[in-house]
Formats: structure tokens, C-alpha cells, sequence
């Protein structure tokens, strides 16, 4: 092994490198870490690493509910993550497979109108869907939420469909001829075959609604109890709390980054392919 | 080219309807009027029932919801809200006026509806057409079940599409459709709904906003400015050392490239709005980042990096840097391995430089597979709208801007104009004109990108 891969001088320049620049990177999130076991309150200190450390600040924002009720933003979160990842990776699966293997007369028709809508900013709409969402009834809940995550999901069809497109049509054309149904060509055998896009459009679906702040906040305005994590948290940076809650907020910012971090690292390989497949497809 | 791309499929859709509508007995063509009225008669009795209840729900919400919308369509409404005194009461009471909101509103819903039950209408007739070949052909016309087999197997697509379609109907192009008609009518803090009317006035924003109000065109012209120049510096520099970094990992003999890269792909998990929230403390004139220079000497007093019109600029282009190049480190290490190793090594026997082998073959070879990237990730920065929201807030404000600061982009301006000041006529304006700017540059990158391919085939 030694022999095999020997360590040029040039190796630790790299290596003195990419730690400089991971440390720059990491440094951040380390601040982060530090301020939420912070004993002293406040939001800037004016020195960097704290004087005591506690975890009173994780332990508050589970106890003291009445001004921000972290928990509960947790579980409306978390909610709203599950069902609009379950609608949202049946919509966009369904979408780039009948627009990757299928042939119908509409299909060149709809995919040219969904690349010109997908060129208006997205939250142009916000104030419409709002008052969809008023009309209904349905303004405030989190049952809006979840349609407004998931309703539009199928139109992100472009890395999906990418990846069913290198999946060799010779497959279909056997599995027709043997007298599947095309029904049962999608789920008996391209979708088994495409578990890694399976996987990144899970964790894409899931991990959105955790960071979007614009929807949530315009659809949830004052209702405190509904509000999901990402709106609770940008409250309590607000001029008049940040003295006050800043430690808190940073545990409760720690408290979301951990469980999407472990999902992120355990399923990098997914994601990547993911990533890359749609920057060369386009 | 374009062009016909967009439009053939238009004529194929309706090949079919032009077929039954020529071919089609008189029962067939009445199928238009009385929905199902082929399939009844012909023994498909579930489906024509079926299609004449859809004709019936739509008579109904034709006439009892839609009309008394679309008949204010052109006016968007004529009775304002007034009071009147309760002599009764001794209080003013409201009176009810029209609402133009709900009226644009429901109006679009209703063109929608209608769009839809034509295209249902011209399904009935050719499905009676279909009954009528098949009895003519001495076959019998398929039963319910034979056709509700069909909907999973050769009309797959529109079962499997129907719900996703719904939804972006719902959730996408409704809203959009009705924002995009905004653009054309008066709809501002003035005249809000239900207190005001507004009212269609043309291309009076889209005037304002190039010139006949000075104040917006400046802010316009101004935001545009910068919005280019942020989206160009935004997508360059994360492209250049994101590829760099990936480069550095991928050096034959570095070890622990899992771990190297595990380390960047953390900073992508952190929610955004909380690293950028964080960032925003970072840099604070108190904050870490100015003592620890001011701790090792480096500068007596703290740089404002969140103060100046320049400053603010180029420090959101160096936290997007921190944000955004852990995703290209991710999407070009793939691409980078594909990069024939021998091109590399033929390089270096000739004596190449690691930068002149950079610029010569990673870098071409690079541009020529991402440009679809690059493209989506331009328009993608031009929208970016978490960066510069969470960190600067679109400061340092200027009384030069309508409502705008120094780097505002064209898409936080819209959510300020909307949030804060309620002029939705304006928002949706701007949004139009993020359309064309959006649309422009992919075509002109699309064609010029698939012209250098072509290129690259002859080569």
C-alpha cells in the first residue's frame, strides 16, 4: 500500500489546503454548536469561544412553550414534511415516467409549457394561492402547506425523467411483448431498477419543507400554533427577542441540522447521483 | 424550429376530434351538445351516464357560481363598498360592493373549468365515434371495464398524470395565470379589495416602470443592473472553485477523500435560512468574525460588511460562495472522473503546467458537458432569493429605490412590493419582466450551446 500510493510534497500543500478551507466551511456550523451550550445569554459576546456551557437552552425550548412553542413547530414540521414527501415522490415519479416511456399526443405540448412557467419566480403566485387558499377554507392550516409543497411537485419532473431516460427502452419492448400492461411495466420493473432516484426524490421532498420560510409564512401569517419550524425560528431573531432568545434559537437550529445531517450523510451517494444526473441532462 | 416544435403537437391532439367530427353520423355530432349521447345509444351506458353528469355538475357551476363572476370580468366590478346608516341601530353599516379580486379570481377559475369541460365535450364526441366505427365494423363497442383496463395500460398517462396535473393547476397555473392579469390592472395599496375597486388599465405598469415614473424606472433599471451582475458573479465563482475544491480532492493519493467531502456535504444539510441567519451574525459589526480580526491585529476597527452599498455586495457574493460550492464540488466530481485520464497524461508528457492542463482540458471539457447546468444555474441565482433576503435584506436601503435597497434583486423587490407595500400591480409587473429576462438568456444560451455541439460533432 505504501508503495503503491506515495505521498508527493505537493500532497501536503493539498492537504494543508482543503483543511484551511474545511475549517472556513465548518467554522460556522461550529459557532452554532458553541452558542446553543452558551451559559451566558445574549445574542453577540464579545469574545469568541463562551465562558460556560450548559444545556439549559435545549432543555427551555422544550419547557417553556408559552412564547415559542418549539415542539410543537417540530411536529408541524414534521408533519408536513412526511405527506408532502409522500404526495410530491408519487407526483414527480408518476410525471417523468409517462413523460420519459410513454407516448401520448400532448406530451411535447406540456413539457414546453412547464419549461415556460418554470421561468416565473416561483413565489410570484404567493398572494393568489393565498386567497385559493382562503376561498377553501383552508388558509392557516397545515393541510395548505402540504398541497402547496406537494401540488406543483410534479413539474420538477427533470432529473427523474433523466434517469429513467438511460434505463434501455429494449426492457419495455420485451416486457409488452411478454403481455405486461404498462402499469405493470412502471411498478414490476423500471421502478424497482430506479431505487437510487427513488431515494434522492425522497430525501429532496422530505428535506424542502423543513428550510422554506416565504410559503409558510405568508399561509400561516399570525397563527402561531401552526407555525413550522422555519417560520418559529426566523421569529425569534427578530429584533425584539434576538437578545434574548438567540442561545435558543441556535439549539433549535442545532435540533433541525441533526437529523437531516445523519439523513444527508448516510444517503450522499444517492444524492450525488441525483445531482449529477440532472446537471449533465439539464 | 422552435416555433413548429411548439405548435405540431397542437394540431396532433386535435387529428382525432377532426376525424370524428368528419366521419361522425348525425348521434356522434349531437354527443357535442348532449354529452354522451353516442355512448347511451350505443349500449356504453356507465360512460355516456358518466359524461352526462359531468355536463350537468357544469351547467350547475356554470350558472350559479361562474356567471356572476365573468359577467364583471371586463369591469372587475362596479359596486364599491359603501356605508349606509342603520336608522334602527344609530350605526353605519356596510354594504356589500363588488369584490375585484374574487372576481379575477374566479373569473380565471371559471375560464379554466370551461377550457376543460370543451376538452370533455370533444372526448364524448370522439368516444361516440369510436362506438360508431366499432358498429359499423360489426365489432361491439367496448364495455366500462374494457375501457377502465385501458386507463392502465394504453392511457396510462392519463391516470398516472391526472392528479400531478390537478395539483399544478390548482397550486401553479391558477395562481400564476391570475398574477400574470394582475400586471394589467391597478391592484395597489389604493385600491384593495374589499373596500376598493380596481380595474384593468393595459400596459400602464409595464410604462411606468420603463419610464413615465422616474423613481421606478431608476429602481428597475438599478435593480436589474445588479441582479445580472450578482447572478453572473454568483454562478462563475461557485462553478470555477467548486470545481477547484473537487479537483483537490480527487488528486491521485489524497487520502480521505470520503471524509473531505462528508465535511462540505454538512454545510448543504444546515437549512439555509439558519446558516445564512447565522452568517448574518457572523458578520455583524459586534460580531465574531470582526473580533477575531480585531483579536490577531489584523484591522483596528470592524468592517462593516453588511454596511456599504460595495461592501454588502461583494460579502453576499462571498457567503453564496460558502453556500453554494459544496453543490458544485458534488456535481462536478462525478463529471471530473470521466475526463479520459490519458488526455492528462499525453498533457504532461508534453510538458504542461497543472494550470495550462486546467484551462486546456478540464475547463473546456467541463463547460462543454454543464452548460445545461450553468444555464439553470443563472437563472436559478437571478431568482435567488434566500441569499440576499436572509443575509443584507436587500441593504443598505436607498431613498434613490422605490421601497428597494442596494442589493435588492429583482425577485426581493417583488416579495417587498407585495409583503410590505402591497402593490401587487407592481410585484406582478416585475415578475412578468423576470419572465422575459429568464426566458431571453436560456434561449439565447440554449441556441448558442447546442451551435457550439454541433461544433463539437464536426471536430
Amino acid at each position: 500500500m505504501e508503495d503503491k500510493i506515495k505521498h508527493k510534497p505537493y500532497h501536503f500543500v493539498i492537504y494543508a489546503l482543503l483543511t484551511v478551507i474545511s475549517l472556513i466551511w465548518l467554522s460556522p456550523l461550529a459557532w452554532l454548536i458553541l452558542s446553543s451550550l452558551r451559559l451566558e445569554s445574549g445574542a453577540l459576546t464579545s469574545y469568541i469561544m463562551p465562558k460556560g456551557y450548559t444545556l439549559d437552552n435545549y432543555k427551555r425550548l422544550f419547557t417553556e412553550t408559552s412564547q415559542f412553542n418549539y415542539p410543537r413547530w417540530y411536529m408541524n414540521s414534521f408533519i408536513v414534511a412526511i405527506f408532502s414527501c409522500l404526495i410530491a415522490t408519487v407526483f414527480v415519479l408518476g410525471v417523468s415516467f409517462a413523460f420519459s416511456r410513454l407516448k401520448f399526443t400532448t406530451k411535447k405540448l406540456m413539457m414546453n409549457l412547464i419549461l415556460i412557467l418554470g421561468m416565473f419566480p416561483g413565489f410570484m403566485s404567493m398572494i393568489a394561492i393565498y386567497h385559493i387558499l382562503k376561498s377553501i377554507g383552508l388558509d392557516g392550516t397545515l393541510i395548505a402547506l402540504v398541497l402547496v409543497y406537494s401540488g406543483g411537485a410534479g413539474l420538477g419532473y427533470y432529473i427523474q425523467k433523466g434517469f429513467f431516460d438511460t434505463i434501455p427502452v429494449a426492457l419495455d419492448e420485451a416486457a409488452l411483448l411478454d403481455g405486461c400492461t404498462k402499469f405493470q411495466l412502471m411498478y414490476k420493473i423500471i421502478l424497482p431498477m430506479s431505487k437510487p432516484i427513488i431515494t434522492y426524490t425522497i430525501l429532496t421532498a422530505f428535506t424542502a419543507p423543513w428550510g422554506d420560510f416565504i410559503f409558510a409564512s405568508v399561509i400561516m401569517k399570525d397563527n402561531y400554533q401552526n407555525y413550522t419550524l422555519a417560520v418559529g425560528l426566523y421569529r425569534m431573531t427578530e429584533r425584539e427577542y434576538l437578545y434574548q432568545f438567540f442561545t435558543r434559537f441556535c439549539a433549535g437550529a442545532v435540533l433541525i441540522a441533526i437529523p437531516i445531517t445523519i439523513l444527508f450523510i448516510n444517503m450522499q451517494k444517492y444524492y450525488v447521483s441525483g445531482v449529477t444526473g440532472g446537471a449533465v441532462k439539464g | 424550429m422552435k416555433k413548429k416544435n411548439l405548435f405540431q403537437p397542437i394540431s396532433d391532439i386535435f387529428a382525432d376530434t377532426r376525424e370524428a367530427v368528419t366521419k361522425g353520423d348525425p348521434v356522434t355530432l349531437l354527443s357535442l351538445i348532449i354529452l354522451g349521447l353516442g355512448n347511451l345509444l350505443r349500449g356504453q351506458i356507465i360512460k355516456g351516464l358518466l359524461f352526462l353528469l359531468i355536463e350537468g355538475l357544469f351547467i350547475v357551476f356554470l350558472f350559479t357560481f361562474a356567471s356572476q363572476y365573468l359577467v364583471n370580468l371586463p369591469t372587475l366590478g362596479t359596486v364599491s363598498q359603501g356605508q349606509e346608516f342603520n336608522e334602527e341601530l344609530q350605526i353605519f353599516e356596510y354594504t356589500q360592493g363588488d369584490n375585484s379580486m374574487l372576481i379575477l379570481l374566479f373569473s380565471v377559475m371559471s375560464l379554466f373549468v370551461i377550457v376543460f369541460y370543451i376538452a370533455i365535450a370533444l372526448k364524448s364526441v370522439k368516444s361516440a365515434y369510436l362506438a360508431q366505427r366499432a358498429i359499423s365494423q360489426g365489432k361491439k363497442p367496448s364495455t366500462f371495464g374494457e375501457d377502465l383496463h385501458t386507463l392502465l395500460d394504453s392511457k396510462l398517462h392519463s391516470s398516472i398524470l391526472s392528479l400531478p396535473a390537478l395539483g399544478a393547476f390548482a397550486f401553479t397555473i391558477l395562481p400564476l395565470v391570475f398574477m400574470i392579469l394582475m400586471a394589467f390592472t391597478n391592484f395597489d395599496r389604493n385600491h384593495q379589495p374589499p373596500g376598493n375597486l380596481f380595474t384593468w388599465i393595459g400596459l400602464e405598469n409595464f410604462k411606468s416602470v420603463f419610464y413615465k415614473n422616474p423613481q421606478w424606472a431608476t429602481s428597475f433599471f438599478g435593480i436589474l443592473t445588479w441582479t445580472v451582475i450578482w447572478a453572473f458573479f454568483a454562478t462563475f465563482t461557485n462553478y470555477i472553485l467548486g470545481m477547484l475544491l473537487a479537483i483537490l480532492i480527487n488528486t491521485k493519493g489524497v487520502r480521505l477523500k470520503k471524509l473531505w467531502r462528508t465535511c462540505f456535504v454538512t454545510t448543504i444539510a444546515v437549512p439555509q435560512f439558519v446558516s445564512l441567519l447565522l452568517m448574518k451574525l457572523l458578520l455583524d459589526n459586534n460580531g465574531p468574525v470582526n473580533i477575531l480580526l480585531q483579536n490577531i491585529g489584523l484591522i483596528s476597527s470592524p468592517i462593516p460588511f453588511l454596511g456599504t452599498a460595495w461592501i454588502t455586495r461583494i460579502t453576499v457574493i462571498v457567503v453564496n460562495i460558502w453556500v453554494g460550492v459544496p453543490f458544485t464540488m458534488l456535481i462536478t466530481t462525478g463529471i471530473l472522473l470521466n475526463i479520459p485520464e490519458d488526455m492528462y497524461e499525453s498533457a504532461r508528457i508534453d510538458g504542461a503546467n497543472p494550470i495550462q492542463m486546467f484551462m486546456s482540458i478540464t475547463l473546456p471539457h467541463m463547460l462543454f458537458v454543464t452548460t445545461p447546468y450553468l444555464i439553470t444555474t443563472f437563472i436559478g441565482n437571478i431568482n435567488n432569493f434566500n441569499v440576499i433576503y436572509f443575509l443584507s435584506g436587500g441593504g443598505p436601503p436607498t431613498l434613490d429605490y422605490y421601497q428597494g435597497g442596494k442589493t435588492d434583486l429583482l425577485v426581493t423587490w417583488l416579495y417587498k412590493l407585495t409583503v410590505n407595500e402591497q402593490n401587487y400591480s407592481l410585484a406582478s409587473t416585475i415578475g412578468i419582466l423576470v419572465f422575459v429576462l429568464c426566458g431571453t438568456i436560456s434561449l439565447i444560451a440554449y441556441n448558442r450551446s447546442a451551435s457550439v455541439q454541433r461544433e463539437g460533432e464536426f471536430s
